[in-house]
């Protein structure tokens, strides 16, 4: 990719390094000035299942592999440290850890996103009638996807953790809190600082004044001392003395919030979709809090600069994972790619829909009591049909999500900016054109993520001037324009809302 | 005429023996049966299952016939190769500036599998799933040069003249075959469609096979130079691609 260009004057080349520490892997990519990627280095890390419903990651181990991948993808690009510019860090969000400041050690496993113990926690908090309240400044009510129940489990549970937290010896962070504080020095003298969008996930920030709400951590009784500071996204919290000495970190971003960035959309009403495991829409709303009526979750979108940039999220919790079901459970094809093989052998779904409500169903939903159903059984199925039935699941679980946020704003969308895993699958993106009925645009590069967190770090040191130098390297890769007639999108959407209807209640 | 080749017999047997067996087969039960000492056995069943024709159940180490035996003559499937070139074909559009494709031999045509759009932001449509001639785009003469056993000998193919440049005659076709097997790059200088050209090169997979062909697109004078060369920096790039991609062929799955 760039082998002449590194060949050409690596001593001068300037680029900037992304840490993209995810659910199942920490990685580390470097980008020219252009946001071409230069090299890539990834580790994969341990998921821990203790019980049922808890997920855990050490976060001992993930900070073991940035030093790793960070020196590997920089020996990839034939690059040294004096290379780069700034560091910037996209993450996983709602992931929780607690560590002793003094030997840097974590109290406990980090609690991640997945995890579901809070459960107890949340419902005392509804009972108490508190949901008002955190409606009403975080932005959403009590729910078991946050960091702030998370923080409160391990505050009740941890031995030593809350007299620990009380005392100022023990901090809290999300992984790019611990990854900043290992990153500059850890134990000595470490920065404790997060990032907005990564403090709008705890359910501990106001969403208004970006800054910790005395009454939401009265209701959780976290002691405000062990918080790290909230910055914004493009500022440089410190300099590493790890991993890459002397060099700025400079940026960091919710991963959802990195892919926004990472896509460019810096205009209100603009839309991306990153399709992994899951689906994650966020539209910017600027500088209006979107309702949260719709089941959509109002969160940070980025603050670069003086003035937040809100965003209105709307989280599909199974997508790219029904066809890894249908290929690993169901053995139905040999790889992830060739659903798009067996669904082209049927031109349609022959009236076969999937819902899968695997774990309940998330926005606009948020039936947690749902199980998945397959409707519309004949002999004439065939695993063609269910092969479609599964792609256009993803297809109507967005239409959802894009409904849900036009219904909010009474503005609707006019394109979709898709990124991911699944962009791959252009049977899959033609579909969700075809449903939403607007252009589904893919950009050069699959990598948002990483790219948004590049894209604040040089921001902050000035490596990029502005966003609109930014948009200027977003490069349109392939477009899927609608192809269907508006008959048959009906037609289609009221069959797979009431199959959607007959998922609901399954759980008694 | 030299005599039959041992090792390759030995590997049959051992295929026949996992096919006809009905169960997985230990390593010890092959060797027996084919009465040859075990580590013999097991250079040819490693390399049998490196092939993919042998598969290896990660617990119990038995062996049983393989997923790539099914794919004998199909080839890779097309979304499986697009699934392995997604990245690097992006990589190469951002590098040259130019659209990309990649192409697989369909009959006595070249169905393009995936497209880049060219990264200019100028207006244009996606043509995964269409059709080109093999004989008058880069991507077609580069399957037709490399992977003569997918797609028909020149002598069946209509030869269609589609501009001034198009190789319409046989003759003419194997020259431009030759010069793309010399070049290891086939060539379109305007052959489709006047003014606009391609190069391409072979995608191989595990052995040399070639699967498909990575293709540029543009401007005849962006990409060629006076002689009707290709530009160097767009073949070293498009050649860069096309052996990362092949490397990623190497391993099944």
């Amino acid at each position: 990719m760039s082998a002449a260009e590194q060949r050409a004057s690596p001593a001068r080349e300037r680029v900037v390094a992304a840490i993209d520490q995810g659910t199942t892997s920490t990685r580390c990519l470097l980008f020219s000035r252009s946001g071409r990627m230069l090299a890539v280095a990834q580790r994969e890390h341990r998921q821990h299942y203790p019980e049922p419903g808890r997920v855990e990651h050490d976060a001992e181990e993930i900070w073991r592999n940035v030093a790793r991948v960070v020196p590997e993808a920089l020996r990839r690009a034939g690059l040294e440290p004096e290379n780069i510019v700034a560091l910037g860090i996209a993450n996983q969000r709602e992931t929780t850890v607690i560590w002793n400041r003094h030997t840097g050690a974590p109290l406990a496993r980090a609690i991640t996103w997945q995890d579901t113990r809070t459960g107890p926690i949340v419902a005392r908090l509804v009972e108490e009638g508190l949901g008002p309240l955190y409606a009403a400044t975080s932005g959403f009510g009590p729910a078991t996807y946050f960091a702030g129940p998370r923080l409160r489990w391990l505050l009740e549970h941890v031995p030593g953790a809350r007299a620990g937290a009380e005392a100022g010896d023990v901090l809290f962070g999300t992984m790019e809190s611990w990854l900043i504080w290992r990153l500059t020095g850890g134990p000595a003298g470490g920065v404790h600082v997060t990032d907005v969008t990564n403090a709008s996930r705890t359910m501990l920030m106001d969403l208004r004044t970006l800054e910790w709400s005395p009454k939401l951590l009265d209701a959780l009784q976290v002691p405000e001392r062990m918080l790290p500071e909230i910055r914004s996204n493009a500022e440089v919290y410190g300099v590493c003395s790890e991993v890459l000495p002397g060099v700025p970190v400079a940026g960091a971003l919710g991963d959802q919030q990195a892919a926004l960035v990472g896509q460019t959309c810096f205009a209100p009403g603009e839309v991306k979709c990153t399709y992994g495991t899951g689906a994650f829409l966020l539209k910017n709303t600027g500088a209006r809090i979107g309702g949260s009526a719709q089941g959509l979750i109002p969160t940070v979108g980025y603050l670069i600069g003086e003035r937040p940039v809100y965003a209105l999220e709307g989280s599909i919790a199974v997508t790219g994972s029904l066809v890894q079901w249908f290929r690993d459970s169901l053995g139905m094809i040999g790889t992830a790619a060739q659903i798009e093989t067996l669904a082209m052998t049927v031109p349609d779904n022959g009236g076969c829909y999937v819902v899968p409500a695997f774990s309940g169903l998330y926005a606009p939903h948020w039936q947690a009591n749902a199980r998945g159903v397959i409707v519309g059984l004949t002999s004439y199925i065939t695993r063609g049909h269910l092969a479609r039935a599964v792609l256009e699941a993803t297809a109507w679980q967005t239409r959802e999500v894009v409904d849900a946020m036009n219904a909010e704003s009474g503005i609707p969308v006019t394109r979709l900016k898709a990124d991911g895993g699944m962009t791959a699958d252009h049977l899959l993106m033609q579909y969700v054109a075809d449903v939403l009925d607007v252009p589904v645009e893919r950009p050069l590069g699959s990598e948002a993520v990483s790219l948004g967190a590049a894209y604040v770090a040089g921001l902050a040191v000035g490596h990029w001037p502005d966003l609109e130098v930014l948009r200027a390297n977003w490069h349109r890769a392939a477009m899927w324009e609608p192809d269907m007639d508006a008959r048959v999108r009906e037609r289609e959407r009221e069959n797979w809302a009431r199959a959607v209807a007959r998922s609901y209640d399954w759980v008694r | 005429m030299p005599g039959a080749i041992q090792s390759v017999e030995r590997a049959a047997a051992i295929l026949r023996l996992l096919g006809g067996a009905g169960r997985p087969l230990a390593l010890a039960e092959l060797a027996a049966a084919l009465d040859l000492p075990r580590p013999t056995v097991h250079g040819l069943v490693r390399t049998l299952r490196d092939e993919g024709l042998v598969d290896q159940d990660r617990t119990t180490a038995l062996y049983r016939p393989g997923a790539g035996l099914r794919r004998l003559g199909g080839g890779w499937d097309r979304h499986d190769l697009r699934a392995r070139a997604m990245n690097w074909a992006d990589a190469l559009a951002g590098g040259t500036g130019c659209a990309v494709y990649l192409a697989v031999p369909v009959g006595t045509m070249a169905s393009l599998v995936h497209h880049v759009f060219r990264p200019d932001g100028s207006p244009q449509t996606l043509r995964t799933n269409t059709e080109q001639p093999l004989h008058a785009t880069a991507w077609g003469k580069c399957l037709l040069a490399f992977a003569p056993v997918a797609t028909p000998p020149a002598r069946e193919l209509e030869l269609r003249r589609y501009t001034g440049r198009t190789a319409s005659t046989v003759a003419m076709l194997e020259a431009h075959l030759s010069a793309a097997r010399v070049r290891g790059l086939a060539t379109d200088v305007g052959e489709f469609e006047t003014g606009f050209g391609g190069a391409a090169v072979p995608l191989r997979s595990g052995g040399g096979l070639t699967v498909a062909a990575l293709g540029i697109a543009g401007p005849v004078e962006e990409l060629f130079g006076g002689g009707g060369e290709p530009r160097r920096h767009l073949a070293e790039q498009l050649q860069h691609a096309g052996r990362e991609i092949s490397a990623s062929l190497v391993t099944p799955r």
